[in-house]
């Protein structure tokens, strides 16, 4: 399904959406779509906010981040990210803030239908004073002290991958970050591919998602740009320093964003 | 390429330095972008290249031959001895304490080697300054055998209270990291542009051990903002080697390259 279509069918205002990728495979095809059709009041949710959030967050579409590191990886901070929290620009923001073990253990424990999931993490730390998604839990096994966290279920979970065969099974290999999980802990589920194959050859590491886990694969070449798909192109290194001058300042980036975004509405069929 | 004799030793460098000998050959270490992955990838090419350099995206064994620019960069899982999910990185190989040793930036520091990297000044709602956050940082700090914190000195990082607790150090002084169940010492060592600070072993209170070449121990008594202690026996660190620096600036220029990725 084109991916316009496909952000239109699963994408509601107000609907809770992750879209994850560990600097490998960013679905920023995806996002940049949903900014397009001018999403509003979602609760985004994601390991690592960096580029593809600024820019949604920037562009007015969030009400709420849960999140657990939200920087611009190796260049420094997100500016949109910090307006928004700081002054309510665009929009004022709510946050919900983890650790990446407890992001990472929520989506487990969403994928596996679980309330929750148990870790050691969070202690001594004041990040379980502000989240109301972290909670302590005693072991029935053993009484000790362990750390609860809430599962997550979003509504719509968007992931990249590298290629999918025509019925839609979807394989991946590099970095598989919290992908997975996230199409199986997600009530709908959206993945883009860098192309769509006859056959998927077996690779080392690689892993498939079958078809019916799903609800959409769409084909997006460079839906992952400017960060990378291992065995299609590089992590472009210099756009994510570029972006740091474009968000720095609301008036440049407001242009970024006719001119990079709005200007291909309806292009994208 | 450049040779040791060149130019003068930065601060950046001699941290990174300090970093880099600080790991032991064969141990397996945990490691953020930046100064700790410039460290842990000297000590790979120097006396220690047995360094098993485990990054938080997956990548177990990564054998970079140009610095990564984030912790999930292609190169790492190209030449990793295996890639795992993030779930599975954090619960089978950190949550077991599988990792010797952990390093860690911070924000803020304060005399028990708490670190904020969430929010600084007014309040957790409408922060003066909102910080990344605390990515892997907590459980880190809390599993890892040991923690090496590297961080440049001044009152504003070196604060008697850290404003949040993102990441325990040594909690509030002897006892809180048994109280809390942690697995993991805690940090062993501070190395900052002026020396190199240590957990006293009977407060838990950081404390000047190391002081680098030209550097007076008052200098890093005004950058911190706690009365600091200094050890009586403070030794000088010793500057890097011509090898130590060769190595390292040929691996910041792998950096610079145009189109690296």
């Amino acid at each position: 399904m084109p991916l316009r279509q496909a952000v239109a069918n699963l994408v509601r205002d107000g609907d809770s959406v992750a879209l994850e990728g560990f600097t490998h495979l960013i679905p920023f095809a995806a996002g940049q779509e949903i900014i397009r059709q001018r999403r509003r009041d979602l609760t985004l949710i994601r390991l690592t906010p960096d580029v593809i959030f600024d820019q949604m967050i920037g562009a007015g579409c969030a009400r709420k981040l849960v999140f657990s590191w939200g920087g611009n990886p190796g260049v420094g901070s997100l500016h949109r990210f910090r307006d928004a929290v700081q002054r309510g620009w665009p929009v004022p923001i709510e946050i919900e803030e983890h650790s990446h073990a407890g992001m990472a253990n929520r989506y487990a424990a969403g994928a596996s239908d679980l309330p929750f999931a148990v870790l050691r993490g969070y202690v001594g730390t004041d990040l379980q004073k502000h989240t109301p998604t972290i909670k302590p839990i005693t072991c029935p096994f053993t009484g000790e002290q362990l750390t609860a966290v809430e599962a997550l279920r979003p509504d719509v979970g968007v992931v990249h991958a590298q290629r999918a065969d025509r019925e839609g099974n979807v394989q991946l290999w590099g970095i598989i970050g919290v992908q997975k999980e996230t199409v199986l802990a997600s009530e709908r589920s959206l993945v883009t591919v860098e192309e769509i194959v006859d056959e998927l050859e077996p690779l080392p590491g690689a892993i498939v998602i079958p078809t019916w886990a799903m609800t959409c694969v769409s084909e997006a070449p460079g839906g992952a740009k400017p960060s990378y798909a291992q065995g299609y192109y590089q992590r472009d290194n210099e756009a994510y320093r570029a972006w740091d001058e474009i968000s720095r300042d609301p008036d440049r980036f407001g242009q970024w964003l006719e001119e990079e975004i709005y200007a291909e509405e309806g292009s994208r069929v | 390429m450049t040779t040791a004799a060149d130019s003068e030793v930065t601060s950046d460098e001699l941290m990174t330095v300090a970093a880099s000998r600080a790991l032991r050959d064969g141990a397996v270490c945990f490691v953020g972008i930046g100064l700790p992955s410039t460290g842990a990838n000297l000590a790979r090419r120097t006396h220690a290249p047995n360094l098993v350099l485990v990054y938080e995206s997956g990548t177990i064994g990564a054998k970079p031959s140009t610095l990564p620019l984030s912790i999930g960069d292609g190169e790492l899982a190209e030449t990793a001895d295996s890639v795992v999910s993030v779930p599975e990185i954090f619960n089978y190989w950190l949550q077991p304490g599988r990792i010797d040793t952990g390093f860690l930036g911070a924000a803020q520091i304060d005399r028990y080697a708490n670190i904020n990297t969430t929010v600084i000044g007014g309040d957790y709602d409408t922060p003066k300054v909102r910080l990344p956050g605390a990515g892997g940082a907590p459980e880190i700090a809390a599993n890892c055998d040991q923690v090496i914190v590297i961080v440049r000195q001044s009152t504003r990082t070196f604060v008697e209270k850290v404003d949040f607790v993102t990441s325990v150090g040594f909690g509030s002084g002897p006892g809180s990291r048994e109280k809390l169940g942690f697995r993991g010492r805690g940090p062993v060592k501070v190395i900052t542009d002026l020396g190199v600070l240590e957990p006293d072993p009977e407060s838990c209170e950081l404390t000047l051990t190391q002081i680098h070449e030209g550097v007076d121990p008052d200098q890093a008594r005004e950058a911190t903002g706690w009365p600091l202690a200094v050890a009586d026996d403070l030794v000088v660190t010793a500057p890097p080697t011509p090898e130590e620096l060769e190595v390292l600036r040929d691996l910041l220029a792998t950096q610079k390259r145009p189109g690296q990725s």
